[in-house]
């Protein structure tokens, strides 16, 4: 016995430094860029930025200087100053919408695996008819009706993915449900509630998060075509779909004004990917238990 | 004979199948009294975890249950779902087959202890650690405080059926239901597993079913022993007078099955031949019949009772027990 134990116990001490060198200088290069994202969009008033809404018509499409990193765009507005304010945009409304998603979805998800019957008959027919609404026109009359704003953007590209939440947290519910340790919880007298916060959650909340990050990579995208094709946030404020969206105009003499969002929205993208990908390759805990 | 904690009336189980109603468990009569132990002995597929869930009320939604199941002076299958769950766990509680999916995989060992002490005995947090501390150390595993922190995959399968035996006694239950509690377990390990049941079942004084396929498991640690076959209890006895004298074919043809450790090298080992037969077209006759060697065509036609044999404890269902055919050769 004391033998045994003392082999195990290495094991375990053993087990995150394994984890630690497993993880390439990609993952560490993206998880750089989204801290760097995060810190200028949160600190973008109090650095030392010119005002991204102030134009200078003298100086538009301004090249690379001193007083202008990046330049100016086309009605001479601070480019970096720009950037900095649309990634606020862009990861506000690619992180808040997600996580409507995230909760509306997985919450439907889990009890619809959970209780079966009539309820995920409901539930699942109601996503189908939702899935086969075409989003594009659907954020068009929701713009038209209610008018452009962040919020309500957050809210469409919110509804648009919890169908996909929804599957992603119903299927993992459903092998969940019939493994013994539920049927055990019953057995110990847990309520349904227990059971569904303290067993299931912590279980389907992996798949979900990892799934959540790969549905902010593809909110930040979705939200730039939106932008890109004036739906998205209304004019003054910028966000990085519509500086592209503006960039076009002047894409045979100054490209860069639409290539550099495009980059940062690239970089910032991928940084998701990566994480995520990593992240549920990392805790998944199914490849230790089983 | 102590007071009866729990007694199976005519329970029967029918699980409704794309090929008909399947009959599970077919009208099983057991009674276990406060502090005894009852060995419940079948091949595969006879219903003895149906019947396990079907005590417990945990049987899959669509199945349809029969009968009473009284405990403790309760009808389980009458209680309302309010007071079944405050009586799981505190008075009722199991002990799984597979202790790889027992426990939930991605909650700490302490986490899922700790937690089922807080909601049925209402301790903080320091009583509840020191608690599963001392339940651990009492399953007999090593270092119990740094076991707390662990996951179930950190364990060896013994260590985690020890572990899920510790959150079954964690309340004191009355009665234990050990469903197979062995089965995915090692052989040196088992013995250790069963005898860790059976002593914390002496010192706690609670009564146990122990579900198994080995007549050889219930041996020594049972003080009844019923054996099922396709859904019906087919012989009932005390254990010592089960073994010293057996009486349907069926028992007999299951410890002949047991390898034996006295036995020469490569002796063939006798199985069963034949397979169970399909529950969901009950036979007319004995449904032990068409794989029984002392079958006669009353067996096939007729289907035995559960009767009184000699002594008053001990009953069996075949119209030929193994004594008659004995008496007949000579």
């Amino acid at each position: 016995m004391a033998t045994l134990e003392l082999t195990i116990e290495q094991d375990a001490s053993a087990l995150p430094a394994r984890r630690g060198r497993r993880l390439g200088p990609l993952f560490w290069f993206a998880i750089g860029w989204m801290t760097l994202m995060f810190a200028v969009a949160i600190f973008a008033d109090v650095l030392p930025l010119p005002s991204p809404t102030d134009m200078d018509m003298l100086e538009r499409r301004a090249p690379f200087s001193m007083e202008h990193w990046l330049g100016t765009d086309g009605l001479g507005r601070d480019e970096l100053a720009r950037l900095i304010y649309g990634a606020r945009i862009s990861l506000v409304v690619g992180i808040c919408a997600p996580v409507i998603g995230l909760s509306i979805g997985g919450a439907l998800g889990m009890l619809a695996g959970y209780f079966r019957g009539r309820f995920e008959s409901l539930v699942v027919g109601s996503m189908d008819v939702l899935l086969a609404f075409p989003p594009l026109i659907l954020a068009l009359a929701v713009t038209a009706f209610l008018g452009q704003s962040i919020f309500y953007l957050t809210c469409i590209l919110g509804v648009l993915g919890v169908p996909a939440f929804m599957r992603v947290a119903r299927a993992s519910t459903l092998t969940l449900a019939r493994r013994e340790f539920v049927i055990a919880a019953q057995a110990l007298g847990a309520t349904h509630s227990r059971i569904l916060l303290r067993e299931l959650l912590p279980n389907v909340l992996l798949p979900l998060l990892a799934f959540f990050l790969l549905g902010v990579a593809v909110t930040i995208v979705v939200e730039g075509a939106l932008s890109f094709l004036g739906l998205g946030v209304p004019p003054p404020i910028s966000s990085w779909g519509s500086m592209i969206g503006e960039g076009r105009e002047s894409l045979e003499v100054a490209p860069r004004l639409a290539f550099l969002p495009a980059i940062a929205m690239f970089l910032t993208v991928l940084s998701f990917n990566l994480v995520g990908d990593t992240l549920r390759a990392l805790t998944d805990p199914r490849q230790g238990a089983l | 004979m102590t007071d009866t904690l729990l007694s199976v009336e005519n329970v029967a189980v029918e699980l409704p199948t794309p090929r008909g109603n399947l009959r599970a468990v077919d009208h099983v009569n057991l009674t276990v009294g406060a502090g005894r132990t009852l060995g419940v002995v079948g091949e595969s597929g006879c219903g003895k975890t149906m019947l396990s869930r079907a005590i417990l009320q945990l049987l899959p939604k669509k199945a349809k249950l029969s009968g009473r199941v009284m405990f403790d002076g309760l009808d389980l299958v009458q209680l309302s779902p309010e007071k079944l769950r405050k009586l799981r766990g505190r008075s009722l509680a199991v002990v799984f087959q597979d202790p790889m999916t027992s426990l939930n995989p991605v909650l700490t060992i302490g986490t899922q202890l700790i937690e089922t002490l807080q909601e049925h005995l209402e301790l903080d947090q320091a009583a509840a650690t020191r608690r599963s501390v001392e339940l651990l150390a009492a399953v007999g595993i090593p270092a119990p405080e740094q076991r707390l922190k662990q996951y179930p995959h950190q364990l060896s399968g013994g260590m985690r059926q020890r572990v899920a035996i510790a959150i079954a006694l964690s309340c004191e239950p009355k009665l234990l239901i050990a469903d197979e509690p062995t089965t995915a377990l090692d052989v040196t390990i088992q013995a250790q597993i069963l005898d860790l049941l059976a002593r914390e079942q002496r010192r706690r004084h609670m009564a146990m079913i122990l579900i198994t396929h080995d007549l050889g498991v219930v041996a020594g640690r049972t003080d009844e022993v019923a054996v099922m076959y396709a859904g019906r209890v087919v012989e009932r006895a005390p254990t010592p007078a089960l073994f010293k004298k057996m009486r349907m074919p069926y028992t007999e043809a299951l410890l002949a099955a047991l390898p034996r450790i006295d036995a020469a090298p490569h002796t063939p080992l006798p199985a069963i031949s034949g397979r169970p037969p399909d529950p969901t077209r009950p036979l007319k006759g004995c449904s032990f019949s068409p794989r029984c060697r002392y079958a006669v065509a009353r067996c096939h036609s007729e289907k035995p009772d559960l009767a009184q044999a000699g002594t008053a404890e001990h009953q069996y269902a075949c119209f030929h027990p193994i004594e008659n055919h004995a008496d007949a050769s000579a």
